[in-house]
C-alpha cells in the first residue's frame, strides 16, 4: 500500500516538476562524473586485449550503449502499459520523451559496432542475428517518433503509439536469445551467477561506465520529461487565451 | 460465427465487385520481381540462389499496397462504426477483415509466386516448397498488417507509414520462410525446425494481432 501511495505521489505533475528539479543537477553531475572516471579506467587502468590491443576499448561504450538500448525500449513499453492501464498522463510524457533517447543510444550501440567490426570482422557490417535484431529495434523506435508525429489529436497518438510499443517488445527476448543462433557475437559473460566471466581490471570499468551512462540516460529523460511538461502547460495556456479572446472577437476557428 | 462469414463475405464481394485491387497488386508483384534481373544482370547462377528471397521480399512490398486501405474505407463511409455497434466484437470485425485480406491478397500472391520463380529460375525442387511457406506465412502478414491499419487510420501520410511501421515486424516471417526455402534446396535438416517456427509466428498472430488492431480501432471510433 505504502508503495502504491508512493507512485501516485510522485504521479502528481506537480509534485514531479519539484521532485526533478531537485533531484536532476546531482543525477547529471553523477553522470559526468562517473564517464569521466569509467573513460579513465578503460583507458589507463584496463589492459588492452591481447588479441584486439586497443580497439577493445569500444566496448566500454558499446556494452553499455546496448544495454541502455533495450532498457529504453522497455521503459517506453512499461510507460505505455501505464498509459493504457491506469490512464495516467505522466506515463504517456514518460513514453514520449523515452523513445527518441532510446533511438539515440540504439544508433550509439550500432555506430560503436560497426566501427569496431571493421578491424576485428573486416567489415563495418554483418548480418549476423544480434546485428540484424538490434537494427530492428532501431525501425521500432522510428517507428514510434514517426506514428506519434504524424496524427495531430496529441491523446489520441499517445494511445496508439503505446499500442504500437507494446506490440513491438517482441523484440527484446529476441535480440537477448539472438547470440545463440550462431551468432559471432559473444554468449553472455557479465550477467552470469557468481563469478562473471570477466576479469575484474576489465569489469571494474565496464561497470563504472554502464552506471555513469544509466545516469546520463536518467538525466536526459528527466529533461526531456520535464520540456515536455513544461510544453503542454504552455499550450494549455495558449489555449485559455484564445478562449478568452474568443468572448471579445469570433476567431476563425 | 455466422456475421464473421458474411463479413468475410462481404469484404470478398466488395474486393471482387471493385476489381482493380487484385489486379494491382499482382501487376505490382510482377513488375518487382521482373525489374531485379534487369538489375542485377541476367546471370541465371545468380538469380536461383537468390530466388526465394526476392519472391518473398516482393510479395511483403506487394502486400503492404493494399493493407493501407483495410480499414480506411469502411472508416471513411461509417461502416466500421456501424460494425463497431453490431453483435459482432470488434476483435472479431478485425480478423474477419484481415482474414478477407488474406483470401484476396496472400493467396492470389502465392499462386503467383511460383510462375515468377520461372523468370528467376527457381530449383525444380524448390517450387513446391515455396508455395507451402507461403501458404504457412502470408497469413502474418494480414493480421500483424491489420495492427498497422488500425493504427494509421487517422495519420496523416498513412501508406508511408504503414510501411516504415509494418516491415520490422515481418522480419521473422521473411527471414523464417527464406531459410525453410533455403534448406529444402539445400536438402538439409534445417527446413523442420524453420517452417515450424513459422507457422507458430503466423498462429501467433492470428490470435493476438486482432486484439491489437480492435483496441487501436475503439480509440478511433470514440
Amino acid at each position: 500500500m505504502a508503495m502504491q501511495t508512493l507512485t501516485q505521489r510522485l504521479a502528481n505533475p506537480t509534485r514531479f516538476m519539484a521532485l526533478s528539479a531537485r533531484l536532476l543537477p546531482w543525477i547529471g553531475a553523477l553522470a559526468a562524473a562517473l564517464i569521466v572516471l569509467g573513460l579513465y579506467m578503460a583507458f589507463f587502468t584496463a589492459p588492452p586485449d591481447y588479441q584486439q590491443g586497443h580497439t577493445a576499448k569500444i566496448m566500454y561504450v558499446h556494452v553499455p550503449a546496448a544495454w541502455l538500448a533495450m532498457f529504453g525500449y522497455a521503459l517506453v513499453a512499461a510507460s505505455s502499459f501505464g498509459l493504457l492501464v491506469f490512464r495516467h498522463p505522466l506515463a504517456d510524457v514518460s513514453a514520449k520523451a523515452a523513445a527518441p533517447i532510446g533511438a539515440v543510444f540504439t544508433f550509439l550501440c550500432l555506430v560503436t559496432g560497426s566501427l569496431w567490426g571493421k578491424p576485428m570482422w573486416g567489415a563495418f557490417w554483418a548480418w549476423d542475428p544480434r546485428l540484424t535484431s538490434v537494427l530492428i529495434l532501431f525501425f521500432l523506435y522510428l517507428g514510434l517518433i514517426a506514428l506519434r508525429s504524424s496524427i495531430e489529436d496529441e491523446q489520441l497518438a499517445g494511445n496508439l503509439t503505446a499500442i504500437l510499443a507494446i506490440v513491438g517488445i517482441v523484440i527484446l527476448p529476441i535480440i537477448r536469445f539472438s547470440v545463440d543462433w550462431n551468432s559471432i557475437h559473444q554468449q553472455p559473460s557479465v550477467s552470469r551467477l557468481g563469478m562473471p566471466a570477466i576479469h575484474p581490471s576489465i569489469l571494474w570499468p565496464l561497470l563504472v561506465m554502464a552506471a555513469g551512462m544509466t545516469l546520463l540516460f536518467a538525466a536526459l529523460h528527466l529533461k526531456a520529461m520535464r520540456n515536455e511538461i513544461l510544453r503542454r502547460r504552455v499550450k494549455a495556456l495558449r489555449l485559455v487565451e484564445v478562449q478568452s479572446a474568443a468572448g471579445l472577437a469570433q476567431p476563425a476557428e | 460465427m455466422k456475421a464473421f462469414w458474411q463479413l468475410v463475405g462481404r469484404d470478398l464481394a466488395i474486393a471482387w465487385r471493385e476489381g482493380g485491387t487484385i489486379g494491382v497488386t499482382l501487376g505490382f508483384y510482377l513488375i518487382v520481381v521482373a525489374m531485379l534481373p534487369l538489375g542485377l544482370g541476367p546471370d541465371l547462377n545468380l538469380l536461383s540462389r537468390i530466388a526465394p528471397g526476392v519472391l518473398w521480399v516482393a510479395l511483403l512490398l506487394s502486400a503492404l499496397l493494399s493493407l493501407g486501405r483495410l480499414f480506411e474505407t469502411d472508416y471513411e463511409d461509417g461502416s466500421l462504426e456501424v460494425m463497431a455497434t453490431g453483435p459482432l466484437p470488434l476483435e472479431a470485425v478485425a480478423a474477419a477483415k484481415s482474414l478477407a485480406h488474406w483470401l484476396t491478397t496472400g493467396l492470389p500472391l502465392t499462386v503467383l509466386a511460383p510462375i515468377l520463380g520461372l523468370l528467376l529460375n527457381l530449383p525444380l525442387e524448390g517450387y513446391g516448397v515455396l508455395v507451402v511457406t507461403m501458404l504457412a506465412g502470408t497469413p502474418a502478414v494480414s493480421f500483424i498488417g491489420a495492427i498497422g491499419a488500425a493504427l494509421t487510420l487517422r495519420a496523416r501520410r498513412g501508406g508511408l507509414l504503414l510501411a516504415l511501421l509494418m516491415l520490422p515486424l515481418f522480419v521473422p516471417t521473411l527471414t523464417f520462410g527464406i531459410s525453410a526455402v533455403g534448406a529444402a534446396l539445400m536438402a538439409t535438416e534445417a527446413f523442420t525446425p524453420s517452417f515450424l517456427i513459422l507457422v507458430a509466428v503466423s498462429l501467433a498472430s492470428v490470435v493476438l494481432a486482432p486484439l491489437a488492431a480492435a483496441a487501436a480501432l475503439r480509440l478511433q471510433l470514440q
